[in-house]
């Protein structure tokens, strides 16, 4: 008689054990309990937003109508789109030379170019901080006018955004089947015609992934733009924690809880265009 | 050749770290030729063809199609197309996107698109599934769509790159037949790249057989499988029954040798022989006997039956004779009762004709 396997006793049957089970939920449940939290208090009546009294939209509003924090939303919103964008275009260049062309130190090219990836935040705040202050752009570029007062802190989003880009368009530039690029110039298109027509295309899941990725890091990014940022310029994450050092409001919770929800559905929809699929194998 | 579409002069490519993967090949192709490149993986025959389609040039040599030294022209702008071996169709285009693209790019007008890609369509029987994207496509219909966006440019020369080898067996039959009837409704000189002699033998009107980047013999399919000119070429084409002999004595039209497990035999052969050759006997040209076969003429050896391999319309008999000697042969059941009429370990004869023997000194 066959031997039967008594449930969650199989090699791939974790999922099934009382214990693992347990383990999960307690692990879930000290990553996310904190946000639920946030996202439940923002709803609640009491100003200082310590017990809960009762619920309403109305720090919704207050959140929405309050002058500093929309300044500091609105330039959240434009640095992230700009570096967003500057940030896709180099680092999707990147990911074409690395996947394309073989050149002396490439390896090491490669090394370095991953680097923001891993440097603590700190360190590259304060090289950042360093660079512009000598190079005389933090005093200099205040006196820009919206949005290039933000310059300074662009170009510090897109150093540490585009190696993202890079890392997640080569990743699926390696599924690229060369044929189709060969397919294309003997069909009569030129190199010009074969990267718009066929390559982009192939890249589009990977182009948008990738700028998605750079947006939230951009919109949430505090450490950096903390250091970088000069005395005039507030930006949502700045704003918040000095706010919060005046103590807790319901308000700032409702700010808060509308940038998880622009963070995680634009994570959502990243994460969905970079799932593996057939359609480039030609 | 006066009619050569396509013509090779010392084409060499070598590829960096110093592999040559063809070496000096030269020969002329006709217009309207169904030409085959057939050989073992790694003889040089893609490396060829995409010298041929521009996307390789050579290290040296001409390539001359319809009259112009073509070797160093980028592959765009060449009057050839590609059928690739994973069809690289565009996965994010539909099929008469596809069909016309290699028109689009090159500016052929709207109107005029849109009729040639509907006659290209309609060649390949596709027409139904214009709108299609190739991932909802089988591996036939995408070969199809990669057919008629080649075709669609009206090339002078098509190519096509092992372009059954990834289909089932079916299929394959299909598709041969598909590919020589398209052959002669459009008129265009195909060449094609692959390692399955069965598809080069019932496809190609010529075929170039190459080894080591080299070719070794250029010939029709029934020439390449009846006048072999070397052993590989025997060996590599169908089966064959290689024996080592050493000659005895040659004249203009025959050649005395003793054969290894067959003693001294005379065979017609034109040209000269000495020292040691090989004779070639297809086994289907054997015929096996219970008794000794009378008549002197016939070649003729006793020995025991080792294997019998039943395949249906045949069976393959291999019989060890005097001296080692192993000699394949195949029977035909042309009688529903019997099959091959031997079995394991039967005492038999085997005879055939001396014009039916090849003699091989290469």
């Amino acid at each position: 008689m066959a031997q039967t396997l008594k449930p969650g006793s199989g090699p791939l049957d974790y999922g099934n054990r009382t214990w693992l089970k347990i383990l999960f939920a307690a692990i879930f449940f000290a990553l996310y309990a904190p946000i639920f939290t946030l996202i439940a208090f923002s709803f609640n009546t009491d100003k200082r937003g310590v017990v809960w009294r009762g619920f309403t939209f109305d720090n919704y509003v207050k959140a929405w109508n309050n002058a500093d924090l929309q300044e500091a939303m609105l330039n959240s919103l434009s640095i992230a789109f700009i570096s967003t964008i500057i940030a896709t275009i180099l680092g999707s260049m990147v990911a074409l030379v690395l996947w394309r062309f073989r050149f002396p130190m490439k390896a090491a090219y490669e090394g370095v170019m991953s680097l923001p990836i891993v440097i603590p935040e700190i360190c590259m705040g304060v090289s950042l901080l360093l660079f512009f202050t000598n190079a005389g752009m933090m005093a200099w570029s205040v006196n820009f006018v919206w949005p290039f007062n933000l310059i300074n802190i662009i170009i510090a989003h897109v150093a540490f955004c585009f190696p993202f880009v890079a890392i997640v368009v080569r990743s699926r530039l390696v599924g690229f089947n060369r044929q189709l690029e060969e397919a294309s110039k003997d069909l009569g298109a030129s190199e010009w015609q074969t990267f718009w027509n066929v390559i982009v295309p192939f890249m589009m899941p990977g182009l948008i992934a990738g700028a998605l990725l750079a947006f939230t890091l951009s919109l949430d990014d505090f450490v950096i733009t903390y250091f970088t940022s000069g005395p005039e310029t507030v930006t949502f994450p700045v704003k918040v924690y000095s706010l919060v050092r005046r103590g807790v409001s319901p308000e700032i919770n409702a700010a808060s809880t509308a940038l998880i929800v622009i963070t995680v559905v634009a994570t959502i929809i990243a994460m969905k265009l970079q799932a593996p699929d057939k359609s480039g194998k030609g | 050749m006066a009619d050569a579409i396509v013509s090779l002069r010392n084409v060499t490519k070598t590829f960096p770290g110093g592999v040559k993967a063809v070496d000096n090949v030269s020969f002329d192709i006709a217009q309207n030729e169904f030409f085959a490149l057939l050989g073992p993986s790694g003889c040089g025959k893609t490396t060829l063809l995409r010298m041929i389609s521009g996307l390789e040039t050579p290290t040296s040599g001409q390539i001359i199609i319809g009259g112009e030294d073509m070797a160093l022209t980028p592959p765009n702008k060449r009057p050839t197309n590609m059928v690739f071996q994973s069809y690289a169709v565009f996965p994010h285009m539909t099929v008469a996107e596809n069909v016309a693209y290699g028109l689009k790019v090159t500016g052929v007008p709207a109107d005029e698109t849109k009729r040639r890609v509907a006659e290209a369509l309609e060649m390949v029987k596709l027409t139904h599934l214009a709108q299609r994207k190739p991932d909802q496509m089988s591996g036939g219909q995408r070969q199809r769509v990669a057919l008629a966006r080649a075709l669609v440019k009206r090339p002078k020369v098509l190519l096509l790159d092992e372009p059954l080898s990834a289909l089932d067996a079916k299929l394959r039959d299909e598709m041969r037949l598909e590919l020589t009837r398209l052959q002669e409704n459009v008129g265009i000189t195909f060449i094609i790249v692959t390692h399955d002699q069965d598809e080069a033998l019932s496809m190609a009107s010529r075929i170039a057989v190459m080894d080591k980047g080299a070719v070794q013999q250029i010939a029709t399919p029934s020439e390449l499988y009846e006048q072999p000119t070397s052993r590989f070429i025997a060996d590599f084409i169908g089966k064959v029954n290689l024996i080592n002999a050493k000659v005895v004595s040659s004249s203009a039209s025959k050649v005395v040798c003793d054969a290894k497990g067959l003693g001294r035999i005379e065979l017609p052969h034109v040209g000269q022989a000495q020292g040691d050759i090989a004779i070639a006997v297809r086994p289907e040209k054997l015929k096996i006997s219970e008794a000794q076969p009378k008549g002197a003429s016939a070649i003729a050896t006793e020995g025991k039956v080792r294997d019998v391999a039943y395949f249906g319309d045949t069976s393959h008999v291999v019989v060890r004779c005097k001296d080692d000697l192993e000699l394949a042969v195949n029977v035909q059941n042309d009688k529903r009762a019997g099959g091959a009429g031997v079995e394991r370990g039967q005492q038999v004869w085997i005879h055939w004709a001396p014009e039916d023997t090849l003699v091989l000194t290469e």
